[in-house]
């Protein structure tokens, strides 16, 4: 097995520089455990961390700045089987924090080398998450404001199973790459550099001092015992391989005369929590039991379980086109918000309309039909008030009827739902 | 015969399904989550993934990695999540990654209000990259549509390796529709094209007969390299301008070359009508009670429903628009799609109605502006 490095394009870093010893040590480590070209993809991110991917004959992914994990989980998901090395600087670190942070957290067998050299490199040597508050850099005094972070520390308090630190020149980095990627899980490894071209000049910085300083970091336990867990993705794909397979929805005949097949629109006003999206469901579904078309429009807010919920709903013998009712047919009246909500709609009813008014709901003075169930005395709870409704039409049969409903609660519900709806249909009274 | 009840995401999920996606990756954001919830019920057990990014840059950067590992991925957001897709929208366009990106609207700006359609989106999803290269955009009008409208753009993106959106609208998408999934017309799913053998693989080489690369995925017998670089022919970083500028032109015409072909549109034309109806979308919806409204009066009109807004089908609405005088284009932003039917039509009357409070611009609005303009 030869080397891996692509012999028309070597790397183009400063002289002096630790990135050039790390490309050449990474392909030391392939070399080692006898990877072939078509088993790696390099992921580089973006600087001179940015060039690694061209540098050798593997496959490659260059992308933009902190985003090479998330290419790299995608390719890892899609490609089990490929050794992924993730390259990024301390500047793809800052940019990219919340992708290491999930990348910690997940365990997808990834292999990221940070190549710390403690400054942006190519864009002029301004601070980046690990730059020293002391450290004189491209971004005059902003660094002196901030503190930079350990990356190991962060990354094992992440969830990495596999965290790192070592210096770029280290004798034994082909064993360190090495161990990182042949680590099963997310391995970090935080590879302390020197950036001739631009942190060096300014700020004394030698292999020495870098040796000197990882010695006085915290220890870290690598492994790390309280990170260990099962691979992400073998986890995945068996956790997956136990999802039960969902076949297309099934298809609802039409088997019943409606009441009358002409169309019909229903508004329900109500509250959230009241299952007025759910009744409007229920409501198309016995609308198609009867050969109608039907559309579900629904309006609500953002919070859950309070503010109004409304749903339009229209069965028709024809094609639906605009999906709002504007004349409603039928108005079943839940609560006083989703009232006030649209009350315009009240304005113009003729005596056609029939208004199902829920008790303690007040509305306008109109001239539709108004029906006043009394569902505090029958002891149903507000939350199935829109269902009691629709049960209410169907047994004075205006746009519905019971088998039409219970069709559709069969479709819809199974087991004590079912059965709860169904002892529903039997206290209901219309008065 | 019968229905399904279905609402215009769940829709998009089968759709995707049907095309042979097998990778989603998205982030929660309404109205675009019952997406992630129907394709994380459907791809595990396909033996596909679905995975929650942390964040709506992560969840597309998984797709792009995923698409060139070789899957058909699709993600799915609203306009604060495309938003942050912008970057790699760019490098999908750039590099060619196939992707289908749902972008289900809501009322903005920024977070807006999230329970609320609109069509606001339009513009910035043809203009939301840098370099400013075309994208596809598929419109769907209502349920059936998005499900094989998001069939078609699976087919697009694998042909042309490019990103394909879908501008859809909470109206559409969390709107419940009957539908008959059996009964709608799919058309052959199109897979990415392999090179022939025997030849060292390049791999944005493009074949003498087409402007599009073959495809390999990464991690395969062949080494691949992709970048969002400037790159030449072999992936690597470019700095010859002429072979920039065969790129850049090549990454365009691709495009607007065969719009021809994925001008997807329903057109109703009236002999004696001097009006056209143009919109998109939920729109269209009330559009057409308003044509079959117009048909049995004395002022008929006809109408034009686009479902491929980008790149815009020019010749189609020059041709569509030839026996009128006057153009009424809806929908339901402050004015964005009509600017390019000013710049399409500028011998003709173009009227505008627009409309961005959460509300469906209605079949009577519709008619106001047909008859006042």
């Amino acid at each position: 097995m030869g080397s891996l490095l692509n012999k028309s394009r070597p790397p183009v870093f400063c002289p002096g520089c630790s990135h050039d010893r790390i490309t050449q040590t990474l392909d030391r480590a392939f070399l080692n455990m006898g990877l072939r070209g078509e088993e790696i993809v390099i992921v580089s991110d973006i600087g001179c961390s940015g060039l690694f991917d061209t540098f050798f004959n593997t496959h490659a992914f260059h992308g933009l700045h902190g985003r090479a994990l998330t290419y790299a989980t995608g390719l890892k998901m899609a490609q089990p089987n490929l050794h992924v090395i993730v390259t990024m600087g301390d500047g793809g670190l800052g940019i990219g924090g919340a992708h290491v942070l999930s990348a910690c957290r997940r365990n997808l067998d990834l292999t990221l080398l940070v190549l710390n050299n403690f400054n942006f490199g190519m864009t002029g040597g301004q601070f980046s998450a690990t730059t020293p508050s002391t450290a004189q850099v491209g971004s005059g005094f902003l660094n002196r404001l901030e503190l930079p972070f350990d990356v190991c520390r962060v990354a094992a308090s992440a969830g990495a199973a596999y965290v790192r630190r070592c210096s770029g020149f280290t004798k034994n980095l082909w064993k360190e790459i090495e161990n990182a990627v042949r680590f099963d899980g997310f391995s970090v490894l935080d590879i302390w550099g020197i950036c001739p071209g631009r942190y060096t000049k300014r700020n004394k910085l030698t292999p020495q001092i870098i040796e000197e300083s990882l010695a006085k970091m915290p220890p870290i336990k690598n492994p790390v015992p309280e990170n260990q867990r099962e691979e992400y993705g073998r986890h995945y794909r068996n956790l997956a391989a136990g999802q039960k397979q969902v076949s297309p929805p099934k298809k609802m005949t039409a088997q019943f005369d409606p009441i009358e097949r002409k169309r019909m629109d229903v508004v329900i006003l109500g509250s959230a929590g009241q299952r007025i999206i759910t009744a409007g469901e229920i409501l198309c579904l016995a609308g198609l039991t009867a050969g109608f078309q039907t559309t579900q429009k629904n309006e609500y807010n953002i919070t859950v379980l309070r503010g109004p919920s409304i749903t339009e709903v229209i069965l028709s013998p024809q094609a639906i086109g605009y999906t709002g009712i504007e004349r409603p047919d039928v108005i079943l009246a839940l609560s006083q918000e989703g009232v006030d909500h649209r009350i315009g709609l009240f304005d113009s009813l003729d005596n056609s309309v029939l208004v199902l008014q829920a008790p303690g709901v007040s509305i306008p003075s109109c001239k539709a039909e108004i029906l006043q169930p009394n569902f505090k005395s029958q002891k149903i709870k507000s939350t199935d008030w829109a269902l009691a409704a629709l049960i209410v039409l169907a047994k004075i049969k205006r746009v519905i009827h019971l088998e039409m409903l219970k069709t559709a609660l069969k479709y819809k519900f199974r087991n004590k739902i079912m059965n709860s709806s169904l002892d529903l249909i039997e206290r209901v009274r219309a008065d | 015969m019968g229905f399904c009840l279905m609402e215009g995401n769940e829709a998009i999920a089968w759709g995707a399904i049907d095309s042979g996606c097998r990778f989603f990756a998205g982030y929660p954001i309404t109205p675009a989550t019952t997406i992630f919830n129907t394709m994380l019920k459907l791809l595990p057990p396909l033996g596909g993934i679905c995975l929650q990014g942390e964040d709506e840059i992560a969840s597309i950067g998984y797709c792009l990695g995923a698409s060139m590992g070789g899957l058909k991925a699709m993600t799915a957001t609203s306009g604060p999540g495309i938003s942050l897709y912008s970057e790699h929208i760019s490098f999908a366009i750039g590099s060619e990654i196939p992707i289908v990106i749902v972008d289900v609207q809501r009322l903005g700006p920024s977070t807006g209000s999230a329970t609320r359609g609109a069509d606001g989106d339009i513009q910035f999803l043809r203009w939301g990259n840098s370099g400013g290269l075309p994208v596809i955009v598929l419109a769907p009008v209502d349920v059936s549509d998005c499900y094989l409208l998001t069939i078609k753009a699976f087919n697009l993106a694998e042909e042309f390796r490019c990103p394909v959106f879908i501008a859809s609208n909470k109206e559409i998408a969390m709107t419940r529709e009957n539908l008959n999934m059996d009964a709608v017309d799919v058309p052959k799913i199109i897979e990415r094209i392999s090179p022939p053998t025997g030849k060292p693989f390049i791999p944005f080489e493009v074949p003498l007969e087409s402007r599009i690369p073959y495809f390999l995925p990464i991690g395969g017998d062949v080494i691949v390299r992709q970048t969002s670089s400037t790159h030449g022919a072999d992936g690597y970083i470019t700095t010859d301008s002429d072979e920039i500028a065969r790129v850049q032109d090549r990454l365009k015409t691709k495009l607007t070359s065969k719009v021809k072909r994925f001008s997807f549109h329903e057109s109703f034309l009236e002999k004696d009508a001097d009006t056209l109806l143009l919109t998109y979308g939920i729109t269209a919806r009330a559009a057409r009670d308003v044509y079959q409204v117009c048909k049995s009066s004395e002022s008929p009109i006809s109408l034009l429903i686009l479902k491929t807004l980008w790149p815009v089908p020019e010749e189609l609405i020059k041709e569509k628009a030839k026996h009128v005088q006057r153009v009424v284009v809806v929908e339901m932003n402050l004015g964005q799609y009509v600017r390019e039917i000013e710049r399409i039509l500028p011998d003709k009357t173009i009227d505008f109605l627009g409309q961005m409070d959460g509300r469906l611009i209605s079949p009577n609005q519709i008619l106001e502006a047909l008859a006042h303009g």
